[in-house]
């Protein structure tokens, strides 16, 4: 059914903290690598050793150049599917393929269901959703659906494949609804934003925002390098006699 | 927005189609169009052919069409359901209409309702098709006041001139519809204009800023997360019609809407059977013209998910 449950027990989602994340792409890696034998496999590659590779993830990695009047500076952002409250990739599928999960929020797809329209990926603002040419339907992240709830893995593994492979602990996994749970304060303490909040599709991923620049950075006392071979010809001979 | 080519014919043949079949329902239900079987068989067959070329075609544009009957079921929440429900629900009252008005040759009772009804349901269809784009909020130039009034000022406007095409084949034109014809083309031209005018002003709140949540300042795409265009970029990064937009903004101007006032003006002067030539021109000239303004609509819609790749 694609209308939405009016609320969710619980509110399972990511964390993201864009201040720390270093862009290695193991999220991605491990992303694929678990999901193209789980809920949704494969996530087909097509041509992927040729001239066009083409492929589904669920998770991609940008790198934005960010500025501002304190400085500029790098950040790695992954992008996925941000499980919202009101995602209207559900409500307009016609089939009832795409729902929302009234237990833990979880947006998810029924393979069996689906058409192939495309317009729930039109419907997505944040370019979660991913097209199978291959097997003709739509796929995206399930927030490791298989993995979560799995008993045949030990506790602390039963977080989506990307949290479990960030090296640097930029990815946090748990309920957003529960504002006592450690993801919920993580967001309160460094002020967690949602992305396009203007569109009104309240996620329930949230993105911790770069810490603010520091001026307490070591200065570098050393004077910058200049070539060491010196200029020949006659603007070799100038620089030599000026240089006396 | 990449236009598929299944989905710009759909849009555009299923609201000439509707727009024929509605004033089909009306004017011949209420014996304004007399009973006449040769025109109503080409007039109804070309109304629902129309119709029927145009769903086939978008489950051409269905990657699973032998699941497409699962579409009628989530009409609650999503107006592509809506639309698959009134499109076939409105053959039931056409199809009646068709039996009675051309077949039987009658008017009046069962057969203006089912006229009524037939006119109601290809109202509904065409409202439900305008929908689907006006309510997709990642596409500002879709999700606009624009967009569903287009919708049904192209089908009446499509569907006119085609109903006046027929009737001048048949020597039962009339200048109030050459006239009617005349308005809606106009009319259709004015809100293009005014579409046009709105998109290209237009302020859109969403930037790389709130797409990335990264407040204040510039930000810039430094490096995408693939070398090659993924589905996102070749379904909604599609670039080719900004490049040439002003002159198929005029292609559209010319076709869909200048000719087609001329060919109507000049049907007024000519005698019958001159006045059926251009008065089939018109037609064809402006479903050619509709054509390039669908792929347009599309071409020119931008998603926000191009704002994570820097376009």
């Amino acid at each position: 059914m694609t209308c939405l449950p009016s609320q969710t027990d619980k509110k399972l989602g990511l964390v993201i903290d864009l201040d720390t994340c270093v862009g290695c792409q193991a999220c991605v890696t491990a992303c694929k690598e678990w999901n193209t034998g789980g809920h949704m496999a494969p996530l087909t590659d097509i041509d992927p050793y040729g001239g066009h590779v083409d492929g589904v993830w669920f998770n991609r990695v940008h790198s934005y150049e960010h500025t501002t009047e304190a400085g500029g500076r790098t950040v790695n952002f992954p992008r996925s599917c941000l499980h919202c409250e009101t995602p209207a990739c559900v409500t307009v599928c016609p089939t009832g393929a795409s729902y929302k999960r009234a237990s833990d929020g979880i947006v998810l797809i029924d393979e069996s269901k689906c058409i192939g329209c495309k317009l729930c990926s039109w419907a997505c603002p944040y370019g979660a959703r991913e097209f199978d040419s291959d097997v003709g339907v739509m796929k995206k992240c399930t927030l490791c659906v298989d993995r979560i709830y799995n008993d045949n893995l030990a506790e602390e593994d039963r977080v989506p494949a990307c949290v479990a492979a960030c090296p640097t602990s930029a990815r946090h996994f748990g309920d957003l609804g529960d504002p006592h749970s450690a993801v919920s304060q993580l967001v309160a303490e460094r002020g967690g934003v949602d992305l396009m909040p203007e569109l009104g599709y309240r996620p329930t991923n949230k993105y911790l925002p770069p810490r603010a620049h520091t001026q307490r950075a070591a200065s570098v006392p050393a004077k910058a390098l200049e070539p060491v071979r010196a200029e020949g010809g006659f603007l070799g001979w100038v620089d030599r006699m000026l240089s006396n | 927005m990449h236009p598929a080519f299944s989905v710009v014919f759909f849009t555009t043949a299923t609201g000439a189609g509707y727009g024929l079949l509605a004033l089909l329902g009306v004017l011949g239900g209420f014996q304004i169009i007399p009973a006449d079987f040769w025109l109503g068989l080409i007039g109804i067959g070309l109304a629902l052919g129309l119709i029927a070329a145009g769903l086939l075609s978008s489950t051409g544009h269905l990657s699973r069409p032998e699941r497409a009957w699962r579409a009628f079921s989530q009409w609650r929440s999503s107006w592509l359901s809506r639309e698959g429900v009134a499109s076939v629900a409105t053959f039931i009252p056409a199809g009646l209409f068709g039996i009675g008005w051309v077949l039987l040759g009658k008017t009046g009772g069962w057969v203006s309702a089912a006229g009524l009804l037939a006119a109601v349901g290809a109202i509904v269809t065409v409202y439900t098709t305008g929908m689907i784009y006006a309510s997709l909020k990642p596409i500002a130039q879709w999700h606009s006041r624009f967009t569903l009034p287009a919708y049904l000022i192209f089908s009446a406007m499509t569907g006119g001139v085609l109903l006046n095409a027929l009737c001048q084949g048949f020597a039962i034109g009339s200048k109030m519809l050459l006239a009617a014809c005349v308005l809606l083309t106009v009319l259709g031209w004015g809100w293009k204009l005014a579409t046009w005018l709105h998109n290209d002003r237009l302020e859109i709140p969403t930037t790389a800023n709130t797409a990335t949540g990264l407040a204040g300042g510039t930000v810039r795409s430094l490096e995408w997360p693939h070398t090659e265009e993924n589905y996102l970029l070749k379904e909604m990064g599609f670039r080719i019609a900004r490049k040439h937009s002003a002159r198929l903004r005029q292609i559209t101007q010319a076709l869909a809407f200048a000719l087609p006032v001329l060919l109507l003006a000049a049907t007024f002067a000519l005698p019958w059977p001159f006045a059926a030539v251009p008065s089939v021109l018109a037609a064809i000239v402006q479903f050619a013209g509709m054509l390039v303004e669908r792929w347009l609509f599309f071409a020119e819609a931008k998603h926000t998910v191009t704002l994570y790749y820097g376009r």
